[in-house]
Protein backbone atom coordinates (compact mmCIF):
# COMPACT_ATOMS: atom_id res chain seq x y z
CA UNK A 1 0.00 0.00 0.00
CA UNK A 2 1.40 3.42 -1.02
CA UNK A 3 0.91 6.97 0.21
CA UNK A 4 -1.16 7.60 -2.93
CA UNK A 5 -3.46 4.72 -1.98
CA UNK A 6 -3.87 6.27 1.45
CA UNK A 7 -4.63 9.71 -0.04
CA UNK A 8 -7.27 8.21 -2.33
CA UNK A 9 -8.93 6.23 0.46
CA UNK A 10 -8.97 9.15 2.89
CA UNK A 11 -10.46 11.55 0.39
CA UNK A 12 -13.11 8.97 -0.55
CA UNK A 13 -14.17 8.15 2.98
CA UNK A 14 -13.49 11.33 4.93
CA UNK A 15 -13.31 14.10 2.34
CA UNK A 16 -10.66 16.76 2.04
CA UNK A 17 -10.09 19.80 4.23
CA UNK A 18 -10.40 22.95 2.13
CA UNK A 19 -7.31 24.48 3.80
CA UNK A 20 -4.95 21.51 3.32
CA UNK A 21 -2.98 20.49 0.21
CA UNK A 22 -2.98 16.70 0.39
CA UNK A 23 -0.83 16.50 -2.75
CA UNK A 24 2.06 18.01 -0.79
CA UNK A 25 4.57 16.41 1.56
CA UNK A 26 2.19 14.95 4.10
CA UNK A 27 3.83 11.71 5.21
CA UNK A 28 4.98 13.05 8.60
CA UNK A 29 2.18 15.55 9.20
CA UNK A 30 -0.29 14.50 11.85
CA UNK A 31 -3.77 13.50 10.77
CA UNK A 32 -5.09 16.30 12.97
CA UNK A 33 -3.00 18.82 10.97
CA UNK A 34 -4.41 17.34 7.80
CA UNK A 35 -7.95 17.91 9.05
CA UNK A 36 -8.75 14.31 9.94
CA UNK A 37 -10.08 13.39 13.38
CA UNK A 38 -9.95 9.96 15.01
CA UNK A 39 -13.25 8.93 13.40
CA UNK A 40 -11.79 9.71 9.97
CA UNK A 41 -8.76 7.54 10.69
CA UNK A 42 -11.00 4.76 11.99
CA UNK A 43 -13.11 4.92 8.84
CA UNK A 44 -9.91 4.86 6.76
CA UNK A 45 -8.74 1.76 8.64
CA UNK A 46 -12.03 0.02 7.85
CA UNK A 47 -11.65 0.83 4.13
CA UNK A 48 -8.05 -0.41 4.15
CA UNK A 49 -9.27 -3.69 5.58
CA UNK A 50 -11.91 -3.95 2.86
CA UNK A 51 -9.45 -3.21 0.06
CA UNK A 52 -6.16 -4.74 1.28
CA UNK A 53 -7.39 -7.34 3.73
CA UNK A 54 -5.29 -5.87 6.54
CA UNK A 55 -6.99 -5.58 9.91
CA UNK A 56 -6.05 -2.58 12.07
CA UNK A 57 -7.66 -2.99 15.50
CA UNK A 58 -9.78 0.01 16.61
CA UNK A 59 -7.77 0.38 19.82
CA UNK A 60 -4.59 0.84 17.78
CA UNK A 61 -6.03 3.69 15.71
CA UNK A 62 -5.32 6.49 18.24
CA UNK A 63 -1.62 5.58 18.18
CA UNK A 64 -1.39 6.07 14.42
CA UNK A 65 -0.80 9.81 14.34
CA UNK A 66 0.67 10.24 10.85
CA UNK A 67 0.36 8.70 7.38
CA UNK A 68 3.84 7.14 7.92
CA UNK A 69 2.70 5.43 11.12
CA UNK A 70 -0.41 4.10 9.41
CA UNK A 71 1.49 2.84 6.35
CA UNK A 72 4.17 1.21 8.56
CA UNK A 73 1.41 -0.51 10.52
CA UNK A 74 -0.13 -1.87 7.29
CA UNK A 75 3.33 -3.04 6.04
CA UNK A 76 4.09 -4.89 9.28
CA UNK A 77 0.68 -6.56 9.23
CA UNK A 78 1.17 -7.57 5.57
CA UNK A 79 4.61 -9.08 6.29
CA UNK A 80 3.41 -11.03 9.31
CA UNK B 1 -33.59 27.91 54.31
CA UNK B 2 -32.39 31.00 52.54
CA UNK B 3 -33.38 31.76 49.02
CA UNK B 4 -30.64 32.42 46.54
CA UNK B 5 -30.95 34.61 43.53
CA UNK B 6 -28.85 34.50 40.43
CA UNK B 7 -26.93 37.57 39.34
CA UNK B 8 -28.13 39.83 42.14
CA UNK B 9 -31.86 39.52 41.70
CA UNK B 10 -31.95 39.24 37.93
CA UNK B 11 -35.29 37.47 38.28
CA UNK B 12 -36.94 40.80 39.12
CA UNK B 13 -35.62 42.62 36.09
CA UNK B 14 -37.32 42.45 32.72
CA UNK B 15 -36.02 39.52 30.64
CA UNK B 16 -33.82 40.33 27.67
CA UNK B 17 -35.58 41.06 24.40
CA UNK B 18 -34.79 38.45 21.74
CA UNK B 19 -34.97 39.50 18.11
CA UNK B 20 -34.59 37.64 14.83
CA UNK B 21 -31.91 39.20 12.66
CA UNK B 22 -31.28 36.58 9.98
CA UNK B 23 -33.31 34.12 7.90
CA UNK B 24 -32.01 31.02 6.09
CA UNK B 25 -34.69 29.18 4.15
CA UNK B 26 -34.53 25.88 2.27
CA UNK B 27 -38.10 25.27 1.11
CA UNK B 28 -39.65 23.13 -1.61
CA UNK B 29 -40.93 26.28 -3.33
CA UNK B 30 -37.85 28.43 -2.91
CA UNK B 31 -34.18 28.47 -1.90
CA UNK B 32 -33.33 31.42 0.32
CA UNK B 33 -35.80 33.59 2.19
CA UNK B 34 -36.58 36.01 -0.64
CA UNK B 35 -37.11 33.33 -3.29
CA UNK B 36 -39.36 31.42 -0.90
CA UNK B 37 -41.33 34.55 -0.02
CA UNK B 38 -41.84 35.53 -3.67
CA UNK B 39 -43.01 32.01 -4.55
CA UNK B 40 -45.32 31.93 -1.54
CA UNK B 41 -46.94 35.26 -2.45
CA UNK B 42 -47.47 33.94 -5.99
CA UNK B 43 -48.99 30.71 -4.70
CA UNK B 44 -46.24 28.59 -6.28
CA UNK B 45 -46.09 25.08 -4.88
CA UNK B 46 -43.11 22.78 -4.39
CA UNK B 47 -45.26 19.65 -4.16
CA UNK B 48 -44.53 17.04 -6.85
CA UNK B 49 -44.55 13.26 -7.31
CA UNK B 50 -41.61 11.31 -5.91
CA UNK B 51 -39.54 9.23 -8.33
CA UNK B 52 -40.46 5.88 -9.84
CA UNK B 53 -39.07 3.85 -6.96
CA UNK B 54 -42.00 5.11 -4.87
CA UNK B 55 -44.59 4.04 -7.49
CA UNK B 56 -45.80 1.10 -5.40
CA UNK B 57 -46.69 3.16 -2.33
CA UNK B 58 -50.19 4.47 -1.55
CA UNK B 59 -48.98 8.09 -1.25
CA UNK B 60 -46.53 9.54 -3.78
CA UNK B 61 -46.55 13.33 -3.43
CA UNK B 62 -43.99 15.30 -1.42
CA UNK B 63 -42.76 18.86 -1.08
CA UNK B 64 -39.27 18.50 -2.51
CA UNK B 65 -36.24 20.78 -2.45
CA UNK B 66 -35.40 19.77 -6.01
CA UNK B 67 -32.75 22.34 -6.92
CA UNK B 68 -30.34 21.75 -4.01
CA UNK B 69 -26.92 20.52 -5.16
CA UNK B 70 -25.09 19.67 -1.95
CA UNK B 71 -21.59 19.87 -3.44
CA UNK B 72 -22.17 23.56 -4.20
CA UNK B 73 -22.76 24.33 -0.52
CA UNK B 74 -21.00 21.70 1.60
CA UNK B 75 -17.22 21.25 1.93
CA UNK B 76 -15.85 17.94 0.67
CA UNK B 77 -14.77 17.01 4.19
CA UNK B 78 -18.37 17.03 5.41
CA UNK B 79 -19.89 15.08 2.53
CA UNK B 80 -19.03 11.55 3.75
CA UNK B 81 -20.36 12.25 7.23
CA UNK B 82 -23.65 14.00 6.49
CA UNK B 83 -27.16 12.99 5.50
CA UNK B 84 -29.10 15.20 3.11
CA UNK B 85 -30.96 16.71 6.08
CA UNK B 86 -27.72 18.04 7.58
CA UNK B 87 -26.49 19.39 4.26
CA UNK B 88 -29.75 21.33 3.92
CA UNK B 89 -29.40 22.57 7.52
CA UNK B 90 -25.77 23.66 7.03
CA UNK B 91 -26.70 25.58 3.88
CA UNK B 92 -29.64 27.25 5.63
CA UNK B 93 -27.38 28.20 8.55
CA UNK B 94 -24.84 29.80 6.20
CA UNK B 95 -27.56 31.89 4.59
CA UNK B 96 -29.03 32.90 7.93
CA UNK B 97 -25.61 34.03 9.21
CA UNK B 98 -24.94 35.93 5.98
CA UNK B 99 -28.37 37.57 6.14
CA UNK B 100 -27.70 38.63 9.73
CA UNK B 101 -24.20 39.82 8.88
CA UNK B 102 -23.01 37.72 11.82
CA UNK B 103 -19.39 36.61 11.48
CA UNK B 104 -18.78 33.84 14.03
CA UNK B 105 -14.99 33.93 13.59
CA UNK B 106 -14.96 37.45 15.05
CA UNK B 107 -17.04 36.62 18.13
CA UNK B 108 -16.20 34.79 21.38
CA UNK B 109 -17.02 31.13 20.83
CA UNK B 110 -19.06 30.88 24.05
CA UNK B 111 -21.22 33.86 23.07
CA UNK B 112 -22.90 31.76 20.37
CA UNK B 113 -25.08 28.65 20.70
CA UNK B 114 -27.15 26.40 18.43
CA UNK B 115 -30.67 25.17 19.31
CA UNK B 116 -32.49 23.30 16.56
CA UNK B 117 -35.33 20.84 16.25
CA UNK B 118 -35.57 17.69 14.19
CA UNK B 119 -38.09 14.86 14.19
CA UNK B 120 -36.70 12.36 11.68
CA UNK B 121 -32.91 12.31 11.85
CA UNK B 122 -30.73 11.25 8.93
CA UNK B 123 -32.94 8.60 7.35
CA UNK B 124 -31.35 8.13 3.94
CA UNK B 125 -27.84 7.80 5.38
CA UNK B 126 -29.04 5.21 7.86
CA UNK B 127 -31.05 3.35 5.25
CA UNK B 128 -27.87 2.96 3.16
CA UNK B 129 -25.62 1.96 6.08
CA UNK B 130 -28.09 -0.53 7.56
CA UNK B 131 -28.46 -2.06 4.12
CA UNK B 132 -24.66 -2.48 4.07
CA UNK B 133 -24.80 -4.02 7.52
CA UNK B 134 -27.07 -6.87 6.48
CA UNK B 135 -25.68 -7.38 2.97
CA UNK B 136 -21.92 -6.82 3.38
CA UNK B 137 -21.24 -7.07 7.11
CA UNK B 138 -20.54 -4.71 10.01
CA UNK B 139 -17.01 -3.76 8.90
CA UNK B 140 -18.48 -1.96 5.87
CA UNK B 141 -20.78 0.32 7.89
CA UNK B 142 -19.57 3.93 7.94
CA UNK B 143 -18.19 5.08 11.27
CA UNK B 144 -20.16 8.29 10.68
CA UNK B 145 -23.41 6.39 11.10
CA UNK B 146 -22.69 6.86 14.82
CA UNK B 147 -23.98 10.43 14.59
CA UNK B 148 -25.25 11.08 11.05
CA UNK B 149 -28.64 9.56 11.93
CA UNK B 150 -29.14 11.54 15.12
CA UNK B 151 -31.77 14.22 15.81
CA UNK B 152 -29.07 16.43 17.31
CA UNK B 153 -26.73 16.16 14.33
CA UNK B 154 -27.81 19.43 12.67
CA UNK B 155 -27.12 21.33 15.88
CA UNK B 156 -23.75 19.58 16.25
CA UNK B 157 -22.53 20.15 12.70
CA UNK B 158 -23.59 23.83 12.69
CA UNK B 159 -21.88 24.29 16.05
CA UNK B 160 -18.62 22.68 14.88
CA UNK B 161 -18.58 24.40 11.49
CA UNK B 162 -18.95 27.87 12.98
CA UNK B 163 -17.10 27.40 16.26
CA UNK B 164 -20.17 28.03 18.42
CA UNK B 165 -19.60 26.56 21.86
CA UNK B 166 -22.26 28.28 23.96
CA UNK B 167 -25.43 26.57 25.24
CA UNK B 168 -26.75 24.27 22.53
CA UNK B 169 -29.36 21.59 22.21
CA UNK B 170 -32.02 19.84 20.18
CA UNK B 171 -35.76 19.55 20.74
CA UNK B 172 -37.84 16.68 19.39
CA UNK B 173 -41.62 17.20 19.35
CA UNK B 174 -42.67 16.18 15.83
CA UNK B 175 -44.22 19.17 14.03
CA UNK B 176 -44.30 21.35 17.16
CA UNK B 177 -40.57 21.02 17.84
CA UNK B 178 -39.45 23.82 15.53
CA UNK B 179 -41.35 26.39 17.59
CA UNK B 180 -40.10 24.78 20.80
CA UNK B 181 -36.55 25.32 19.51
CA UNK B 182 -37.28 29.02 18.95
CA UNK B 183 -38.74 29.21 22.46
CA UNK B 184 -35.74 27.49 23.98
CA UNK B 185 -33.37 29.67 21.96
CA UNK B 186 -35.04 32.71 23.51
CA UNK B 187 -34.51 31.14 26.93
CA UNK B 188 -30.78 30.78 26.11
CA UNK B 189 -30.62 34.46 25.08
CA UNK B 190 -32.34 35.48 28.31
CA UNK B 191 -29.86 33.41 30.29
CA UNK B 192 -27.06 35.43 28.79
CA UNK B 193 -25.92 33.96 25.46
CA UNK B 194 -26.37 36.82 23.00
CA UNK B 195 -26.34 34.96 19.65
CA UNK B 196 -28.29 31.74 19.01
CA UNK B 197 -28.70 29.87 15.75
CA UNK B 198 -32.11 28.20 15.86
CA UNK B 199 -34.83 26.65 13.69
CA UNK B 200 -35.28 23.23 12.16
CA UNK B 201 -34.77 21.31 8.93
CA UNK B 202 -36.02 17.87 7.85
CA UNK B 203 -35.55 15.45 4.97
CA UNK B 204 -36.49 11.77 4.92
CA UNK B 205 -37.69 10.68 1.49
CA UNK B 206 -35.74 7.47 0.99
CA UNK B 207 -38.08 4.42 0.86
CA UNK B 208 -37.58 3.60 4.54
CA UNK B 209 -38.30 7.18 5.55
CA UNK B 210 -41.25 7.29 3.17
CA UNK B 211 -43.01 4.28 4.70
CA UNK B 212 -42.58 5.96 8.10
CA UNK B 213 -44.50 8.98 6.80
CA UNK B 214 -47.22 6.69 5.46
CA UNK B 215 -47.45 4.93 8.82
CA UNK B 216 -48.77 8.14 10.40
CA UNK B 217 -52.08 7.38 8.68
CA UNK B 218 -52.50 11.08 7.93
CA UNK B 219 -51.13 11.36 4.37
CA UNK B 220 -53.34 12.32 1.48
CA UNK B 221 -53.84 9.54 -1.05
CA UNK B 222 -54.57 11.95 -3.89
CA UNK B 223 -52.26 12.21 -6.90
CA UNK B 224 -53.00 15.76 -8.11
CA UNK B 225 -50.41 18.07 -6.49
CA UNK B 226 -52.92 20.94 -6.49
CA UNK B 227 -55.63 18.88 -4.76
CA UNK B 228 -53.76 16.66 -2.32
CA UNK B 229 -53.16 18.93 0.70
CA UNK B 230 -56.13 21.24 1.28
CA UNK B 231 -55.99 22.39 4.90
CA UNK B 232 -59.37 23.52 6.31
CA UNK B 233 -61.14 22.67 3.03
CA UNK B 234 -64.32 20.62 3.37
CA UNK B 235 -62.62 18.15 1.02
CA UNK B 236 -59.42 17.85 3.09
CA UNK B 237 -57.97 14.37 2.68
CA UNK B 238 -54.79 14.45 4.75
CA UNK B 239 -51.45 16.15 4.30
CA UNK B 240 -48.43 15.95 2.01
CA UNK B 241 -45.03 15.71 3.75
CA UNK B 242 -42.23 18.02 2.71
CA UNK B 243 -38.51 18.51 3.28
CA UNK B 244 -36.53 21.59 4.24
CA UNK B 245 -37.26 24.26 6.81
CA UNK B 246 -35.58 27.39 8.11
CA UNK B 247 -32.64 28.40 10.24
CA UNK B 248 -32.99 31.69 12.10
CA UNK B 249 -30.55 33.95 13.94
CA UNK B 250 -31.95 34.96 17.33
CA UNK B 251 -30.08 37.62 19.27
CA UNK B 252 -30.27 39.70 22.36
CA UNK B 253 -31.66 43.00 21.05
CA UNK B 254 -28.96 45.03 22.78
CA UNK B 255 -26.15 42.84 21.45
CA UNK B 256 -27.61 42.99 17.94
CA UNK B 257 -27.72 46.79 18.12
CA UNK B 258 -24.15 47.00 19.48
CA UNK B 259 -22.74 44.94 16.64
CA UNK B 260 -24.70 47.06 14.18
CA UNK B 261 -27.07 44.36 12.91
CA UNK B 262 -28.44 45.59 9.59
CA UNK B 263 -31.88 44.03 9.98
CA UNK B 264 -34.23 43.30 12.83
CA UNK B 265 -37.13 41.28 11.42
CA UNK B 266 -39.00 41.20 14.69
CA UNK B 267 -39.09 40.15 18.30
CA UNK B 268 -39.96 36.69 19.61
CA UNK B 269 -42.40 38.27 22.04
CA UNK B 270 -44.27 35.22 23.29
CA UNK B 271 -43.93 31.47 23.41
CA UNK B 272 -45.83 28.64 25.06
CA UNK B 273 -46.10 24.89 24.72
CA UNK B 274 -48.80 22.54 25.98
CA UNK B 275 -49.54 18.85 25.78
CA UNK B 276 -52.85 17.30 24.80
CA UNK B 277 -54.68 15.19 27.38
CA UNK B 278 -54.73 11.43 27.10
CA UNK B 279 -57.07 10.30 24.27
CA UNK B 280 -60.48 9.43 25.66
CA UNK B 281 -60.04 11.59 28.77
CA UNK B 282 -62.88 13.89 27.67
CA UNK B 283 -60.73 16.95 28.37
CA UNK B 284 -60.22 19.50 25.57
CA UNK B 285 -57.09 19.53 23.40
CA UNK B 286 -54.26 21.82 24.52
CA UNK B 287 -53.95 24.18 21.55
CA UNK B 288 -56.26 26.92 22.85
CA UNK B 289 -54.36 27.01 26.13
CA UNK B 290 -51.05 27.25 24.25
CA UNK B 291 -52.39 30.25 22.30
CA UNK B 292 -53.61 31.99 25.47
CA UNK B 293 -50.34 31.31 27.29
CA UNK B 294 -48.25 32.64 24.38
CA UNK B 295 -50.38 35.79 24.19
CA UNK B 296 -50.00 36.28 27.96
CA UNK B 297 -46.26 35.75 27.65
CA UNK B 298 -46.14 38.45 24.95
CA UNK B 299 -48.38 40.77 26.95
CA UNK B 300 -50.63 40.86 23.88
CA UNK B 301 -54.42 40.92 23.83
CA UNK B 302 -56.15 38.80 21.15
CA UNK B 303 -57.34 41.89 19.26
CA UNK B 304 -53.73 43.01 18.75
CA UNK B 305 -52.88 39.88 16.74
CA UNK B 306 -53.07 40.70 13.03
CA UNK B 307 -52.56 37.26 11.50
CA UNK B 308 -52.38 33.59 12.52
CA UNK B 309 -50.15 31.11 10.72
CA UNK B 310 -52.02 27.89 11.35
CA UNK B 311 -50.68 24.40 11.90
CA UNK B 312 -53.08 23.39 9.10
CA UNK B 313 -53.04 19.62 9.52
CA UNK B 314 -55.23 18.92 6.50
CA UNK B 315 -56.93 16.15 8.49
CA UNK B 316 -60.59 17.12 9.07
CA UNK B 317 -60.68 16.23 12.78
CA UNK B 318 -57.48 18.21 13.46
CA UNK B 319 -58.51 21.15 11.25
CA UNK B 320 -61.77 21.34 13.18
CA UNK B 321 -59.91 21.31 16.52
CA UNK B 322 -57.57 24.07 15.36
CA UNK B 323 -60.40 26.19 13.96
CA UNK B 324 -62.22 25.81 17.30
CA UNK B 325 -59.14 26.93 19.26
CA UNK B 326 -58.59 29.98 17.02
CA UNK B 327 -62.28 30.92 17.18
CA UNK B 328 -62.38 30.47 20.96
CA UNK B 329 -59.58 33.02 21.40
CA UNK B 330 -60.23 35.48 18.55
CA UNK B 331 -63.98 35.09 17.94
CA UNK B 332 -65.61 33.86 14.73
CA UNK B 333 -63.69 35.24 11.73
CA UNK B 334 -61.85 37.46 14.20
CA UNK B 335 -58.38 37.24 12.69
CA UNK B 336 -56.96 36.42 9.22
CA UNK B 337 -55.58 32.86 9.11
CA UNK B 338 -52.92 31.77 6.62
CA UNK B 339 -51.42 28.37 5.86
CA UNK B 340 -48.46 28.77 3.48
CA UNK B 341 -47.38 25.21 4.22
CA UNK B 342 -50.07 24.16 1.73
CA UNK B 343 -47.37 25.08 -0.84
CA UNK B 344 -44.51 23.14 0.77
CA UNK B 345 -46.15 20.23 2.53
CA UNK B 346 -45.73 19.67 6.24
CA UNK B 347 -42.04 19.82 7.12
CA UNK B 348 -42.28 18.50 10.69
CA UNK B 349 -39.62 20.39 12.70
CA UNK B 350 -38.97 22.56 9.64
CA UNK B 351 -42.47 24.00 9.41
CA UNK B 352 -42.59 26.09 12.59
CA UNK B 353 -39.38 28.00 11.80
CA UNK B 354 -40.38 28.36 8.14
CA UNK B 355 -43.72 29.81 9.26
CA UNK B 356 -41.81 32.15 11.60
CA UNK B 357 -39.73 33.34 8.62
CA UNK B 358 -42.91 33.73 6.57
CA UNK B 359 -44.65 35.65 9.37
CA UNK B 360 -41.68 38.04 9.71
CA UNK B 361 -41.69 38.73 5.96
CA UNK B 362 -45.47 39.21 6.18
CA UNK B 363 -44.85 41.81 8.92
CA UNK B 364 -42.14 43.47 6.79
CA UNK B 365 -44.16 43.73 3.58
CA UNK B 366 -47.75 43.95 4.89
CA UNK B 367 -48.93 41.04 2.74
CA UNK B 368 -50.65 37.91 4.06
CA UNK B 369 -50.04 34.91 1.78
CA UNK B 370 -53.18 33.31 0.35
CA UNK B 371 -53.78 29.57 0.24
CA UNK B 372 -54.66 28.55 -3.32
CA UNK B 373 -57.09 25.82 -4.43
CA UNK B 374 -59.23 25.96 -1.30
CA UNK B 375 -62.97 25.58 -1.89
CA UNK B 376 -65.66 25.77 0.76
CA UNK B 377 -64.80 25.55 4.43
CA UNK B 378 -67.19 23.66 6.71
CA UNK B 379 -69.55 26.26 8.17
CA UNK B 380 -68.69 25.40 11.77
CA UNK B 381 -64.99 26.33 11.31
CA UNK B 382 -65.85 30.05 11.30
CA UNK B 383 -62.29 31.13 10.51
CA UNK B 384 -61.19 33.83 8.06
CA UNK B 385 -58.84 31.70 5.95
CA UNK B 386 -56.93 33.89 3.49
CA UNK B 387 -57.40 32.00 0.24
CA UNK B 388 -57.41 32.57 -3.49
CA UNK B 389 -54.71 33.70 -5.91
CA UNK B 390 -53.48 36.96 -4.41
CA UNK B 391 -52.05 37.90 -1.01
CA UNK B 392 -54.16 40.10 1.23
CA UNK B 393 -52.64 43.50 2.05
CA UNK B 394 -52.74 44.20 5.78
CA UNK B 395 -50.90 46.23 8.38
CA UNK B 396 -49.28 43.47 10.40
CA UNK B 397 -47.66 44.28 13.71
CA UNK B 398 -48.16 41.06 15.67
CA UNK B 399 -48.29 37.56 14.23
CA UNK B 400 -49.11 34.25 15.90
CA UNK B 401 -47.56 31.01 14.63
CA UNK B 402 -49.04 27.66 15.64
CA UNK B 403 -47.71 24.12 15.39
CA UNK B 404 -49.08 20.78 16.52
CA UNK B 405 -47.09 17.57 16.63
CA UNK B 406 -48.41 14.03 16.36
CA UNK B 407 -48.40 12.60 19.86
CA UNK B 408 -50.04 15.60 21.52
CA UNK B 409 -47.55 18.47 21.18
CA UNK B 410 -48.79 22.06 20.83
CA UNK B 411 -46.65 25.17 20.48
CA UNK B 412 -47.38 28.84 19.83
CA UNK B 413 -45.07 31.77 19.12
CA UNK B 414 -45.97 35.47 19.01
CA UNK B 415 -43.80 37.67 16.78
CA UNK B 416 -43.83 41.44 17.16
CA UNK B 417 -42.79 44.00 14.58
CA UNK B 418 -40.26 46.03 16.46
CA UNK B 419 -38.58 45.32 19.74
CA UNK B 420 -40.08 47.25 22.62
Amino acid sequence: MTLDDLRRIMVACAGEDEHVDLAGDIIDRTFAELGYDSLAVMETAARIEGEFGVKIPDEQVPELATPRALLDCVSRATVS
Amino acid sequence: MTQTTIAGGAARTRPATAVITGLGVVAPNGMGAEEYWTATLRGESGIAPLGDRMAKYPARLAGQVASFVAEEHIPSKLMPQTDRVTRLALAAAEWALADAGLRPAELPEYSMGVVTSNASGGFEFTHREIQKLWTQGPQTVSVYESFAWFYAVNTGQISIRHGMRGPSGVLVAEQAGGLDAVGHARRAVRRGTPHIVTGGVESSFDPWGWVSHIASGRLSGRTDPARAYLPFDGAADGYVPGEGGAILILEDAGAAARRGAAKVYGEVAGYAATFDPRPGSGRPPGLEYAIRKALDDAGARPETIDVVFADAAGVPRLDREEAAAITAVFGPGGVPVSAPKALTGRLYAGSGPLDVACALLCIRDGLIPAVPNIGDLPADYRIDLVRGDAPRPAKVRNALVLARGKGGFNAAVVLRKEAQ
